[in-house]
């Protein structure tokens, strides 16, 4: 289980203090499949990056599995069991795809291992697993490697930020098909960032981030009915002026 | 006789973990050590000045030669000339390289300088890499010459190593090639502490449709210094390009001059060159893997420098 208690986390822009995340409080339970979503700007990606460490929190707490991992750092979080695919996976000149997952693992995986979790990505194992983590590889190839690492770790808690964001839409297609599957097989806790209706669709949970602070917090069953009836609305009104 | 400090330097340098197969010929501390000849490829001592030509028979295929030198007395400080003449219609594999292991207080230095002739329609590898060792105050000094001369359509892809242990190193790579020639240069280098190394690299396309590519990725540790040089002369009809690609850490100084000098409208010729620090994106990543910082961050350089 996850505990964040008051989580406030500031930046300094041009003298003045902005507030990104506003004594935010949350629980989340353990082997659930969970949903982020909100309005840009609001505070998704930042409380995902403060789950891992990799932004330091201005106040508050973290508690995991009753542990206090508010001072710990992003190596601690990991080695504690959570995971985080990033929004823009980086390159790495030299460093390759099968280089990452061994990393990733903390094993000399075989090659035949380090390909089924390419597979479960949707990549074509063979053709990718020599390849370097570099620019010569598309936007959606390198989300689905980032995607395959976090897989690789099988920690107990799995973030993975916007895994929509920066692909075309034939890619997404196929994105989607293995979120369902990491819903099916994955036994630990996910929390996904997306703004997208079928990866709500498959949500145990949804929470809304609206300003820094939880606005919304539920069941699927019960969030997404009204996110989309807000959708339909502006639909309507936009349809309307023209 | 090979004693075990000579052994372990061979190991390095040119991953020989016993005599090679093919011709060879090992120098140790100034003296021959070691020397094989086949019906292909001769070795004969040159009778004006240190070092050795190798003479490389038309259409010899398949067959390597390996020229190590070892220093592990210290204070020894010696030029050799070596001269290869690589006959039209082989594929070679020549390894060089050199490896000093210092632990006294003199400075060790060899200055190799390899002339390569190589014949039309040629294809020579060329592995070369240096490697110094020892805790003694004398320095380990290696300043090497290397030029190349290619005949129509032959092929030189030349790897040149220095990953460790070296404290001062000036490179100069020569080369002029002729029509449909292709030199493709791949220099890895890590300096650390007070190191120095300077590469300078002048690769003349004379020939129609000669091509050439001079890549090198470095890593600059401490204090070190690193200068890199690539001028690249396009005289007609040609393809060039050079890329340097420096990460630099804690005090370091990288220093990259591209210079490319186009004398005719058809020569195309390009020059890459970036020097930064790691990504900090790069070790948040590994680290969000379970790694420290510094594992990360030997991760990083390794695949680099791969």
């Amino acid at each position: 289980m996850l505990e964040l208690k008051d989580l406030t986390y500031q930046v300094e822009e041009n003298n003045e203090t902005l507030t990104i995340i506003d004594h935010l409080d949350l629980t989340i339970d353990d082997g659930k499949f969970i949903v982020i979503t909100g309005p840009n700007g609001g505070g998704k990606s930042t409380l995902a990056k403060l789950i891992m460490g990799v932004k330091e929190l201005t106040s508050g707490q973290m508690i995991f599995d009753g542990e206090d991992i508010t001072e710990c750092s992003i190596t601690d979080r990991a080695r504690k069991g959570i995971s985080f695919a990033f929004q823009q996976p980086v390159h790495f000149k030299g460093i390759k795809v099968l280089d990452l997952l061994r990393l990733a693992t903390g094993k000399n995986i075989s090659v035949n291992t380090a390909c089924e979790y390419l597979s479960k990505v949707g990549l074509c194992a063979k053709e990718y697993i020599d390849r370097e983590v570099n620019s010569s590889l598309s936007g959606g190839e390198l989300k689905r490697i980032e995607i395959a690492t976090v897989l690789a770790r099988g920690t107990k808690f799995s973030i993975f930020d916007e895994p929509e964001a920066g692909i075309d839409i034939w890619s997404f297609q196929n994105l989607i098909q293995v979120f369902e599957n990491i819903r099916k097989t994955v036994k630990g806790t996910v929390l996904i960032i997306s703004h997208q209706e079928r990866i709500l669709n498959i949500a145990d949970e949804i929470i809304v981030i609206e300003n820094g602070k939880v606005k919304k917090h539920g069941p699927k069953d019960e969030i997404l009915p009204e996110l989309l009836g807000t959708a339909d609305a502006v639909n309507r009104a936009c349809s309307k002026m023209s | 006789m090979l004693d075990n400090i000579q052994k372990q330097l061979l190991k390095e340098v040119a991953d020989l973990y016993k005599m090679p197969k093919g011709a060879y010929n090992i120098r140790a501390n100034g003296e021959k050590a070691a020397r094989n000849t086949t019906e292909n490829i001769d070795i004969v001592t040159k009778d004006d000045k240190p070092g050795i030509d190798i003479i490389i028979k038309d259409g010899t295929k398949n067959e390597s030669v390996h020229i190590p030198v070892v220093l592990s007395e210290s204070g020894i400080k010696e030029t050799v000339y070596n001269d290869f003449y690589i006959g039209e219609d082989c594929d070679v594999v020549i390894v060089a390289g050199c490896g000093i292991s210092n632990c006294g207080t003199h400075d060790s230095e060899h200055d190799g300088v390899h002339r390569f002739f190589v014949g039309k329609n040629s294809k020579i590898r060329y592995v070369e890499k240096h490697y110094g060792e020892g805790d003694g105050s004398g320095k380990r000094i290696l300043n090497p010459v290397t030029e190349v001369y290619q005949k129509e359509n032959s092929f030189v892809d030349m790897e040149m190593v220095q990953i460790k242990g070296v404290d001062s190193t000036h490179r100069v790579t020569k080369a002029e090639l002729a029509e449909g020639a292709t030199m493709i240069v791949h220099e890895r280098l890590m300096t650390h502490g007070e190191q120095k190394a300077t590469s300078v690299y002048e690769v003349e396309l004379n020939g129609e449709g000669s091509s050439t590519d001079v890549i090198s990725r470095s890593v600059a540790k401490d204090n070190s210094e690193q200068i890199f040089e690539a001028a690249i002369i396009g005289n007609t009809v040609c393809n060039g390009h050079a890329e340097c690609d420096a990460i630099i850490m804690d005090n370091a100084h990288v220093v990259a001059v591209p210079k490319l000098d186009a004398r005719n409208v058809d020569a195309a010729l390009i020059h890459e060159a970036a020097i930064g620090k790691i990504a900090g994106e790069q070790l948040i990543k590994l680290m969000s893997l379970g790694l420290t910082e510094k594992e990360a961050e030997e991760q990083i350089i390794g695949g680099f420098l791969r």
